[in-house]
């Protein structure tokens, strides 16, 4: 009877606070936040055909700040959200060794021509069909967007849309770096 | 003599040529399902590879049918996609660090309640609840009981 009355105030905190400090930690925490094992590691190469049929190897663009960004024209609105964005770094950067390459994921080939028509894209863009790059690259979703050093090592990945201001912050860090 | 070096590239083609041949190991669908069954399909929520009806998820099923037939075993593959996406990708953590928590802790919580239900049972068997709560009898109350039946019967 003693016994049982002088566990009994410490049995409910007991059980309640551990469930609460879970919970504040699950809550306060992102579930979509997930880290990329492949940020400081070498780039995976790929060799794609864009859509104007010229070949995209990373392997010929070693020595220069490449910019993978991963979209698809059924992303809306992150994906039109960043592309004006997309096109202004390259023109502002192309000629300080900056490339920019789009790697269009899941989706139709009409589409896709008419989202780059509609932003005006000069960089190139190439179609992922088999995935492959993708997967290599850990995309879980659009858009996405990876910044490569000019040593070829993935060096930020932006899960969402680009701004200018990040983008501006990324690519100057990356090409004030040496090759 | 001069034309070994023509034989020994010619043989080096031939073996080249036969390598891919032999290298494909035939795939079951079987162990292609079960890897797949593993792994967490990229763009869904709370979905397995071989589960979603996604195009992304179909691809990686691609993926992991090519690399076992290029003879890689089912943990070689899982560890190609663990490389890319961290442990995440895996349906089940790993067994091992803080994931161990998740492993541990039902089984724990669930040994510590029975512990608790046995030590409870087992002190409420030793001191059996009514003897405790009813007072003992004095004389004066046994008097007292014994006049007032007294008194109700005719």
């Amino acid at each position: 009877m003693s016994g049982r009355s002088r566990l009994l105030p410490w049995a409910i905190p007991l059980a309640v606070v551990p469930v609460l400090v879970l919970l504040a930690y699950g809550f306060r925490t992102d579930p979509h936040d997930i880290p990329s094992p492949l940020v400081g590691k070498p780039a995976s190469p790929f060799a794609l055909t864009a859509f104007d049929g010229k070949p995209v190897a990373l392997d010929a663009l070693k020595g220069q700040v490449v910019i993978v960004n991963f979209w698809a024209s059924w992303c809306y609105p992150a994906c039109y959200e960043e592309a004006p964005s997309l096109e202004r770094a390259w023109q502002t950067y192309k000629d300080r060794g900056l490339v920019v390459v789009g790697v269009n994921f899941q989706d139709k080939e009409e589409p896709a021509k008419r989202f780059l028509t509609q932003f005006g894209h000069t960089f190139p863009n190439a179609p992922d069909p088999a995935g492959r790059v993708s997967v290599d690259y850990g995309v879980y979703g659009v858009p996405e967007t990876y910044f490569i050093d000019r040593k070829g090592r993935l060096r930020f990945k932006q899960v969402g849309p680009v701004s200018d201001e990040l983008l501006k912050r990324e690519i100057e860090t990356l090409l004030a770096e040496s090759a | 003599m001069r034309r070994l070096p023509l034989v020994a590239a010619l043989l080096g083609a031939l073996v080249l040529a036969g390598a891919p041949a032999s290298a494909a190991v035939p795939v079951s669908e079987d162990t292609v399902h079960d890897v797949a069954a593993q792994l967490r399909c990229v763009v869904c929520q709370s979905l397995s590879v071989a589960d979603s009806p996604s195009e992304t998820a179909h691809q990686m099923k691609d993926i992991i049918r090519e690399r076992l037939a290029a003879g890689e075993t089912p943990d070689q593959v899982k560890a190609y996609f663990v490389d890319k996406y961290g442990t995440w990708i895996l349906l089940s953590p790993p067994r091992q660090g803080f994931n161990l928590l998740v492993w541990v802790v039902p089984f724990a919580g669930l040994g510590l309640g029975l512990v608790l239900v046995l030590v409870l049972v087992r002190r409420w068997s030793r001191h059996p609840a009514s003897p405790a709560e009813t007072p003992p009898l004095d004389a004066a109350m046994r008097a007292r009981i014994q006049r007032e039946m007294a008194e109700r019967e005719p």
